[in-house]
């Protein structure tokens, strides 16, 4: 039953941010959404925007501890560009403020791939980081992301980097995606192991669909008079 | 409305009587008033564009219009008929002289008033695109200005203090935003551009226009208010919000949006920067481009309008973000050769230098970016206690800001993406060697690139935009060039409905 309440509230508050998201009042609402989206692990850039852009107009309202959790809600939705896309609405001052400036220092450390840095600075911060559930997972999703852009086989030391595991957390996430996400382990020259990814367009580029020259069936319908 | 105060105007003009309506004006006001009566779009257009400003060029070029009261009898007292004549009027002091802090206020009450009375649906008049389309371009323009003009405090005195504390709701950023999301909803265009793709409306056909004895004023205000809302959104920095509130447009087609040049431009200017600043380079250079084409070929038409220096100044200012665009995401196939050319001789040096990727460089990219933004704006009501500042530059500094940081991520990629135009194969050992990085700095770069060059579409795809991009298999690059994509099908779409309209033509004629 509760639960049911539970999706009664984010339901209506999504459809507050469709119809009249220019409205001072609905800032409560869009305040316990972030925290519901925190705590059930939900995400929605569109409702935290709307709130990013109330405090915009109405800076005595803002509240650090919601705008950080959104942030790091945005971090987590890497590779998509929504912690820049919130960074835009807030302004130079708060930013400035200590963990923001940490969390900056973390979106720049993914943004160029510098994961080990990343891992290090996460560990001096985990109070900050560990108040949301399901941080962990999603920057290992991220990283397994670019590798699988970038490798068609990857060594096993880069990938151990990139999600911050060894040893037996590493022979255990490798099993679970050798058995559920089309990985494969082959033995390198140095007798290490090569991790081969799942091929896709990116790392094998003749997957590349000529997508462009696909026609849209709204531009088809312009001839049917001609053709008829 | 407090009749126009003839002693504060700043024109300073005081043998300007504001009850003192010449000739010409009754003559014009009566005959727009007439035309509009009787729908007659075209006169009332060629009233609108050519006879207004020619009365401005000849009697009012540093003063004031008689005020709407003034004119009001010759026009039967009506009210709506006053309420626009009061719009073009601001717009007028705004284009020519310097409002007064009062006559800001003055005019937002008027536009109040001019939805209002639109959103209540009893307007049934039929009005040009091109003044339909000035009204929410105005509109946005003077809430720009507002917000640019209250952000600066310093040298305010007392009066001027006291009027933004008394009229602290005029031009508040609810307010203009929840104008024109109003407009959109109520003249319901979204629903009539979804039914015009099942072939249910003929709205685009009929360039908006209602020939069954409607009216196109709330249809058409929606509609341009969908651009307003873009713009309005980039001048928050919220970029995202602005593109969707743009989704019902298919820029890919020719739309109303194209119809009144202020329009094509406004909006692909601000899609195209929203773009840049979401790293989608490839739509943002494609947008330009086409933009920049049509105003090469069409602008030698437009000299004679009053927006002719808008245009061309637009037109720069997309210069110098496409130059930004190219040298972020160098690109070979998406511009077109005389676009290129022009930006060559505008902007060969500049971009040399952004691509080095040095500290000169991010001078560079500073420069280009300041000339080419949007005038960004601080929405927050100004705080009226000591100590006065100007914050008119911070909502700009922290857009410029972001975007450098943006361009010093990037800054390494310059490094790799010269090396990978050299070679088709070659190990990380010796890139990293010829980068003078370590194997592990190399990897991240390599990454990096990946990361920077593909961008995330509104569905969540990836989208690849590099012109050169390569594979790692262990420890060897592999580089790859993209193919140019040749867009067949919509070659032949096209030529199939020329070859089709020219045969129509061809069957009209008769011979003897």
């Amino acid at each position: 039953m509760a639960k049911e309440a539970q999706q009664q509230v984010s339901y209506t508050v999504e459809e507050l941010v469709a119809v009249n998201p220019y409205n001072p009042d609905i800032l409560a609402d869009l305040e316990n959404y972030v925290n519901e989206q925190v705590s059930s692990q939900k995400y929605s850039l569109d409702a935290n925007l709307c709130l990013l852009r109330l405090y915009q107009c109405e800076p005595e309202r803002m509240s650090p501890p919601i705008v950080a959790r959104i942030l790091i809600k945005a971090l987590m939705a890497m590779p998509a560009q929504d912690f820049s896309l919130c960074l835009f609405l807030i302004p130079e001052q708060v930013q400035s403020e200590e963990q923001f400036k940490t969390l900056i220092v973390l979106s720049h450390y993914l943004e160029t791939a510098r994961f080990r840095l990343f891992w290090d600075e996460v560990a001096k911060n985990r109070s900050l980081l560990e108040s949301v559930p399901g941080f962990q997972q999603a920057i290992e999703a991220y990283a397994v992301h670019v590798l699988s852009l970038t490798y068609q086989k990857v060594p096993r030391a880069v990938l151990a980097e990139a999600i911050n595991k060894e040893g037996l957390a590493l022979d255990q996430f490798l099993e679970y995606h050798v058995a559920n996400s089309g990985w494969a382990i082959e033995k390198s020259q140095g007798h290490s192991q090569l991790i081969v990814l799942p091929p896709n367009e990116f790392n094998h580029p003749e997957l590349k669909k000529n997508a462009s020259d696909s026609v849209s069936y709204e531009h088809v319908t312009r001839i049917f008079p001609v053709l008829s | 409305m407090a009749a126009y105060d003839a002693d504060s105007s700043a024109g300073g003009d005081l043998a300007y009587d504001p009850n003192f309506v010449p000739d010409s004006v009754k003559t014009f006001v009566v005959h727009l008033y007439r035309q509009i009566r009787e729908k007659n779009v075209y006169e009332i257009h060629q009233m609108y564009e050519g006879s207004f400003n020619r009365l401005t060029d000849r009697m009012f070029r540093e003063s004031p219009w008689p005020t709407a009261e003034a004119v009001e009898p010759y026009v039967d007292g009506d009210h709506v008929f006053c309420l626009l004549y009061r719009e073009m009027w601001f717009r007028h002091v705004y284009a020519r002289l310097t409002p007064t802090p009062k006559q800001r206020v003055e005019s937002w009450d008027n536009y109040c008033n001019l939805f209002g009375v639109v959103l209540h649906g009893v307007v049934n008049m039929q009005l040009p695109n091109q003044w339909l389309w000035d009204m929410v371009d105005e509109f946005v323009y003077q809430f720009q200005s507002y917000c640019q003009y209250r952000a600066k405090l310093k040298n305010k005195t007392e009066e001027e203090l006291q009027l933004l504390r008394n009229f602290d709701q005029a031009w508040n950023v609810y307010g203009v935003l929840n104008y024109l999301q109003a407009l959109v909803e109520k003249s319901n265009i979204i629903q009539i551009l979804e039914r015009e793709k099942e072939g249910l409306e003929q709205f685009t056909v009929d360039n908006g226009y209602d020939y069954q004895g409607g009216s196109n004023v709330l249809k058409m205000l929606g509609y341009y208010s969908m651009i307003g809302l873009l713009r309005v959104h980039c001048l928050l920095g919220d970029y995202r919000t602005g593109l969707k509130c743009m989704a019902p447009i298919d820029l890919s087609q020719q739309g109303v949006y194209t119809n009144v040049i202020g329009s094509h431009i406004s909006t692909i200017y601000h899609y195209g920067f929203a773009n840049l600043m979401l790293r989608r380079y490839g739509d943002a250079i494609r947008e330009f481009n086409k933009m920049l084409l049509y105003i090469l070929k069409y602008k030698q038409y437009h000299q004679k309008s009053p927006q002719y220096d808008q245009i061309l100044k637009k037109n720069e200012q997309m210069y110098a973000l496409l130059a930004v665009c190219l040298s972020l995401c160098p690109q070979q196939k998406l511009v077109d050769e005389n676009v290129s050319t022009q930006l060559k001789e505008k902007y060969n040096d500049k971009m040399t230098k952004m691509q080095r990727y040095d500290d000169e460089a991010s001078t560079v990219y500073d420069e280009l970016f300041s000339y080419g933004c949007p005038k960004f704006i601080t929405p927050s009501a100004p705080v009226l206690d000591e100590p006065l500042m100007n914050y008119n530059q911070e909502a700009y500094r922290l857009q410029l800001k972001m975007f450098l940081f943006e361009v010093k991520q990037q800054q390494l990629l310059a490094g790799i993406r010269s090396f990978l135009k050299i070679y088709s194969t070659i190990t990380v050992t010796k890139l990293a060697q010829f980068m003078d990085v370590d194997e592990a700095t190399l990897r991240t770069i390599l990454m990096t690139y990946k990361h920077k060059m593909h961008s995330t579409d509104n569905d969540g795809k990836i989208v690849s935009n590099a012109d050169i991009d390569f594979y790692v298999d262990d420890d060897t690059v592999h580089v790859v060039e993209a193919k140019p994509t040749k867009r067949f099908g919509d070659y032949f779409l096209r030529q199939i409905l020329k070859f089709e309209e020219m045969i129509s033509e061809l069957e009209k004629v008769q011979l003897d």
